[in-house]
C-alpha cells in the first residue's frame, strides 16, 4: 500500500510548488503536519474495523494526477445545466475538477454581510480565519482521507452567514469532475458557518462531465458545518458521479445550543462510495437529522458510516437511511450513535432499512448504540428485506407488468427519505433522478 | 436525587454470597505453562496419544496467535505463566459414598445437593471443581436409556471414539486465542451423548466451582444429540472472592443432528470483584452450536450476573434446513463488571430461522456491550431473523453498548433488529409507591419484568433461581 501514499507524497512537492507564496502562510504547516499523518496512517483495509467491508484496494492502487490550477476546460453552461440541479436561482458555485469555476457560477447579491466564496479566495483574504475553522474538525478517529484532504486544501466553498440573517434562497455547489485520459483527483474542502439565529440552505452536489476520456475520477471532498446557538442548516448531498469514480466524502457537523442541522444523503453513483458523515450535538437542545437514500447497481459499493455524538443534555437526533441493492451491488451502513454522560434526555432513534433485489446484492448493517448516561431514550433498528409479495400481486392484478410493478415499489421503499426534503423543485429533481436509476 | 445515590451505593454494596474457600486437599501443577505442562496435564489424566498431539497442536497454535482486543473490555494484561493450568481435589472417588465429605458439604452450601436421594427430583448433576470433576450423579438411571452423561475424562476412556469424533468439530482449536487455550489445557468438563430418538428424561447439569487460589479453570463441554434426540443442559458457576483475578476460558461445543433439540442453560455467577473492582474472574468463553441436521435446533439461554469480565457469544450455525436457533440473554453488570456479550447466528441452510432477545442491566459503574451477528450466506433461501437488544440503565456512571452485525448475501432473507435503551421510570416508580409497594420491591419488579422473555425460557427450578440472582444482585436499587 505504501507506494500509493507515496504517489500523493510525490504530488503534495508538485502540489507545494504550485502555491508560490502561499506556502509560507501558516495554513501551510497544517498541510504538511495533514501530510505526516496521512502517510503514518496509510490506506486503510478490510482488517481495519471502520473499513471492514469496504476494501478500497482499487484505490489504492490507482495513481492519481493532482490538478494543481485551473486547467482549461469546453464545459458550456447549458452542460452545467443539464448535468446537475437548475431548478432556482440563488447562489451557485460551479467548480471543475477541484477549481472553481467563476465563469459558469452565478454569484448574485447576499448581501446582509453574508459571505458566499470559493475558498482559495477565502484563504487570500484571511487564511487565520480559515485555518481556525479547519481545525475545529474533531480528529477523534484517525482518518486517512480526512487528513489527506487537508494536506491538499486549496479550493472549496467558504460561507459564513451572520448573526440573525436568514438566505432565503438555496445556496447550490456544483462539484463538476472530468473524466479525462488520466486518473485524476480533486481534493475539496467547505466550510460553512452560520451564525446565531441565522438559516441557511445549502445543496451540495457531484456530478461527472464526459472529457474525452474514461479513467477514475477520485473526489475527495471534506464538508465542515458550525451551527452558531439557535441556528438553522438544511444540508443536501447528492452524488451522481460517473461508474468509475471513486467518492471518499466526510461531513461533519457542530451544533451548539437549540440549533438544528437536517442532513440528506442521496448516493447513486460512482464505483466505490465511502460517506463519512458525522455531528456532535454540542449544546443543549440540539436537534439533528440524518437521513440518506442509496443505490447500489452493478458492481458498485456505497458505504455510509454515521456518527451522532450526543455531548449535551436534552438533545435530539433522528436518522433513516434507506438502501436498494441490486444487481452485485454491495452496501454497507454503519451507525453509530453516542450518548455521553452528561447527555441526559437525551432522545435519539435510528434506523436503517435495506431492500435486496438480486441474489447477488450483498448488505452489511452496522447499527450501534454506545450510551454512558441512565436517562435517556435511544432506539435503533436495521431491517433487510425483499419487496413484499402481495404488493407485487395487487399492482400486477391491475395490470402493472412486474418490471414496473418492481419500480414502483422500490421507488416508493426510497420516498419516505425524498418526501422530507422542504424544496419542491429540489424534490422533484431527486424524483426524477431516483426514477431513471430505478427503471433500468 | 438522594435517593438515586443510595440506590447506586446500595447495589454496590450487595454482597456475593458465594464467596468462601473450601478447605480441601489439592493437587496441583506449577504455575505457568509450556509444552511440558500441556504433557503433565495428559499424562495425569492417563489420556491416550492422539488427544495429547491435539493439545498439542492447539498450544502451538496458540503460542503463534496474539491476544484479541477487538472487545469493548478492559483489564490489565494477563500473564499467562503466573497461572496454575490444573488443580483437582487430592482424593479421588469411585463412588458418591466415597466422596469426600469436606466436598459434599461445600456443594450443599452452594445449594447443590450431591446426593442423590436429596437431590432435585428429575436433575442430574456433574460437579467440577477447579480442573476436575468431583461427582456425576444419576448415572445409571440414565444409562438404561443409552444417554451417556459424564465427565469429559471418564468419556476419553470409556467412549474414545465418539470424543474423537466430535472434541473440535464445532470450535477447532484454532479459532480463537481463549478456545486455542483451552484447547492445550483443558482439564475436564461435561460430556453429553443422546442416542437417536431419545428424549432426555430429566434436565442435565454441571455445575462448575473454581476454589484453588491462583487457578485457572478450562473446562470443554461437548454435547451431542443424534436425530430426534432432545436434551436439556444447564450450567451454573460460582468461585470464592479473592483479589487476585482468576481466568475461566471454557469451550462448549454442541453438535443437533436432524431434528435433535439441544437447549443449553447457563447461570453465570462467578465472583464479581468486590466494589472497588478489585477480584473477579476473567470469564473468555466460547460456546457454539450446530444444527447439522434438518429441521433441529439449539436454544441457548443465559443468565449472567457474576465475573469481573464476561467475553461469550454463545453462537448457532444453523447449516441443516429448516434448523433453529435462539439465544436469550440477561446480563447484569455493577460494580466496575464489563460484559461483552452477545451472540452469532450464521444462516446456510435453507428457511432457517432465529431469534436473538438480548437483555442488559448496567448499574454503578459497570459497562454492558451486546456484540452480536447475523449472518445470510448465499444459499440460505428465506432464512428468517428477529433480534431484539433492550438495555436498562440504573445509575449515571454506568454504559450500555450495541454492536450488531447484519450480513445479508441473499435477497430472501428477512433480518429484523431492534435495540432501545432506557431506565425505570420515575412515573413507573410512583404508580407503584402508590399502591403500597416499596421502591425496592418496585424495582424488581420491574426488573424481573424486563427480563420475563429470557425467565420464562428456563427451566422452572432455574428460572426461580435466576430471579433471586437478579433481586440479590440489585439489592436496593431505586430508580
Amino acid at each position: 500500500m505504501h507506494s500509493t501514499t507515496e504517489s500523493f507524497q510525490k504530488n503534495f512537492a508538485l502540489f507545494e510548488h504550485s502555491l508560490n507564496g502561499e506556502s509560507e502562510l501558516p495554513l501551510h504547516q497544517l498541510r504538511r503536519r495533514s501530510l505526516e499523518r496521512f502517510s503514518t496512517l496509510g490506506f486503510p483495509t478490510t482488517r481495519d474495523e471502520d473499513w471492514r467491508f469496504t476494501n478500497i484496494a482499487p484505490l489504492a492502487a490507482t495513481q492519481f494526477r493532482p490538478i494543481l490550477v485551473s486547467e482549461p476546460h469546453s464545459i458550456t453552461p447549458a452542460q452545467v445545466a443539464a448535468a446537475g440541479y437548475a431548478g432556482q436561482s440563488g447562489q451557485r458555485l460551479v467548480f471543475v475538477n477541484g477549481h472553481f469555476a467563476p465563469g459558469l457560477s452565478q454569484l448574485g447579491e447576499v448581501g446582509n454581510g453574508a459571505t458566499v466564496s470559493n475558498l482559495a479566495a477565502a484563504i487570500k483574504a484571511d487564511a487565520a480565519a480559515v485555518e481556525q475553522f479547519i481545525e475545529s474538525l474533531p480528529a477523534t478517529k484517525p482518518d486517512t482521507f480526512a487528513a489527506l484532504n487537508t494536506a491538499f486544501i486549496r479550493d472549496g466553498v467558504f460561507i459564513s452567514v451572520p448573526s440573525g440573517i436568514i438566505i432565503e434562497q438555496p445556496i447550490h455547489l456544483l462539484f463538476i469532475g472530468v473524466a479525462t485520459s488520466e486518473a485524476t483527483v480533486a481534493h475539496l474542502r467547505n466550510l460553512i458557518s452560520v451564525g446565531e439565529n441565522a438559516q441557511a440552505t445549502i445543496i451540495e452536489e457531484y456530478v461527472s462531465i464526459g472529457g474525452g476520456g474514461n479513467h477514475a475520477t477520485f473526489t475527495n471532498p471534506v464538508t465542515q458545518i458550525a451551527a452558531a446557538p439557535n441556528a438553522t442548516v438544511n444540508h443536501y448531498r447528492i452524488q451522481h458521479e460517473q461508474e468509475l469514480g471513486f467518492h471518499i466524502g466526510t461531513f461533519h457537523a457542530t451544533l451548539d445550543r437549540a440549533s438544528t442541522v437536517n442532513s440528506i444523503t442521496f448516493t447513486l453513483g460512482s464505483a466505490i462510495v465511502r460517506n463519512n458523515t458525522s455531528a456532535v450535538l454540542a449544546g443543549p437542545g440540539a436537534h439533528c437529522t440524518m437521513d440518506g437514500v442509496y443505490l447500489a447497481n452493478e458492481t458498485q459499493l456505497v458505504d455510509n458510516h454515521t456518527t451522532l455524538d450526543h455531548a449535551a443534555p436534552n438533545c435530539t437526533s433522528h436518522e433513516l437511511y434507506k438502501g436498494v441493492l441490486n444487481d452485485r451491488g454491495r452496501g454497507v451502513f454503519s451507525g453509530r450513535i453516542i450518548v455521553r454522560q452528561d447527555a441526559q434526555k437525551t432522545d435519539s432513534k435510528q434506523s436503517n432499512r435495506n431492500l435486496l433485489l438480486s441474489d447477488t446484492a450483498i448488505i452489511d448493517s452496522k447499527p450501534q448504540l454506545e450510551i454512558f448516561a441512565d436517562d435517556v431514550k435511544c432506539t435503533h433498528g436495521a431491517t433487510i428485506g425483499q419487496l413484499s409479495d402481495e404488493s407485487l400481486f395487487y399492482l400486477r392484478a391491475r395490470g402493472i407488468g412486474l418490471a414496473e410493478a418492481r419500480a414502483i415499489l422500490t421507488y416508493a421503499f426510497a420516498e419516505e427519505v425524498v418526501e422530507h426534503i422542504a424544496i419542491p423543485e429540489l424534490r422533484d429533481y431527486l424524483e426524477t433522478l431516483l426514477n431513471t436509476r430505478l427503471e433500468h | 436525587m438522594s435517593t438515586d445515590l443510595e440506590t447506586i451505593q446500595h447495589v454496590t454494596e450487595s454482597e456475593y454470597k458465594y464467596g468462601f474457600a473450601t478447605d480441601i486437599d489439592t493437587e496441583a501443577v506449577p504455575p505457568g505453562l509450556n509444552e511440558d505442562v500441556v504433557r503433565l496435564i495428559s499424562a495425569k489424566k492417563g489420556e491416550p496419544e492422539w488427544l495429547l498431539q491435539w493439545r498439542l497442536k492447539a498450544f502451538r497454535h496458540w503460542q503463534k496467535m496474539e491476544e484479541p482486543t477487538w472487545h469493548n473490555v478492559h483489564y490489565p494484561p494477563i500473564d499467562y505463566q503466573s497461572i496454575i493450568y490444573f488443580a483437582a481435589p487430592k482424593k479421588k472417588a469411585k463412588s458418591l459414598d466415597e466422596v469426600d465429605p469436606e466436598l459434599l458439604e461445600m456443594y450443599e452450601k452452594l445449594g447443590i445437593p450431591l446426593n442423590e436421594r436429596e437431590a432435585l427430583a428429575g436433575v442430574a448433576v456433574d460437579a467440577v471443581l477447579d480442573s476436575m470433576s468431583v461427582a456425576t450423579t444419576y448415572k445409571d438411571k440414565l444409562a438404561e436409556k443409552g444417554i451417556i452423561f459424564c465427565s469429559f475424562s471418564e468419556a476419553v476412556r470409556e467412549h474414545p471414539e465418539l470424543v474423537r469424533q466430535y472434541l473440535g468439530s464445532v470450535v477447532p482449536h484454532t479459532d480463537n486465542y481463549f478456545a486455542a487455550l483451552n484447547s492445550a489445557v483443558f482439564s475436564d468438563g461435561s460430556f453429553v451423548f443422546i442416542p437417536k430418538g431419545v428424549r432426555c428424561p430429566m434436565e442435565l447439569s454441571t455445575y462448575f466451582r473454581i476454589n484453588a487460589q491462583n487457578t485457572g479453570q478450562f473446562e470443554r463441554t461437548l454435547i451431542v444429540a443424534e436425530d430426534g434426540a432432545y436434551v436439556s443442559y444447564l450450567e451454573g458457576c460460582t468461585a470464592p472472592m479473592r483479589d487476585e483475578n482468576q481466568l475461566h476460558a471454557a469451550v462448549v461445543e454442541l453438535v443437533a443432528m436432524e431434528r435433535a433439540t439441544i437447549k443449553y442453560s447457563t447461570v453465570q455467577n462467578w465472583y464479581p470483584g468486590d466494589k472497588e473492582g478489585r477480584g473477579g474472574i476473567y470469564n473468555f468463553v466460547t460456546k457454539r452450536g450446530i444444527c447439522a441436521g434438518r429441521a433441529s435446533k439449539i436454544s441457548w439461554t443465559q443468565v449472567e450476573t457474576g465475573s469481573a469480565i464476561t467475553w461469550k457469544y454463545p453462537s448457532c450455525i444453523l447449516k441443516g434446513d429448516d434448523s433453529i436457533g435462539e439465544f436469550y440473554s440477561v446480563a447484569v453488570t455493577k460494580n466496575y463488571q464489563q460484559a461483552d456479550t452477545g451472540t452469532k447466528m450464521i444462516h446456510i441452510g435453507k428457511n432457517t430461522r432465529s431469534t436473538i432477545v438480548s437483555k442488559g442491566i448496567s448499574a454503578g459503574f459497570g459497562q454492558n456491550t451486546y456484540r452480536g451477528q447475523v449472518k445470510v450466506a448465499k444459499g440460505a433461501d428465506n432464512a428468517r431473523n428477529y433480534s431484539q437488544c433492550d438495555s436498562m440503565l440504573i445509575g449515571d456512571r454506568c454504559g450500555a453498548h450495541t454492536f450488531p452485525y447484519l450480513e445479508v448475501s441473499n435477497p430472501t432473507a428477512q433480518l429484523e433488529h431492534e435495540a432501545s435503551t432506557s431506565k425505570i421510570g420515575e412515573d413507573q416508580i410512583f404508580y407503584c409507591n402508590q399502591r403500597g409497594i416499596s421502591t425496592e420491591d418496585a424495582v424488581s419488579m420491574i426488573v424481573n419484568g424486563f427480563c420475563k422473555e429470557v425467565f420464562r425460557e428456563l427451566p422452572m427450578e432455574f428460572a426461580v433461581e435466576a430471579q433471586k440472582l437478579l433481586a440479590v444482585s440489585l439489592e436496593g436499587s431505586v430508580g
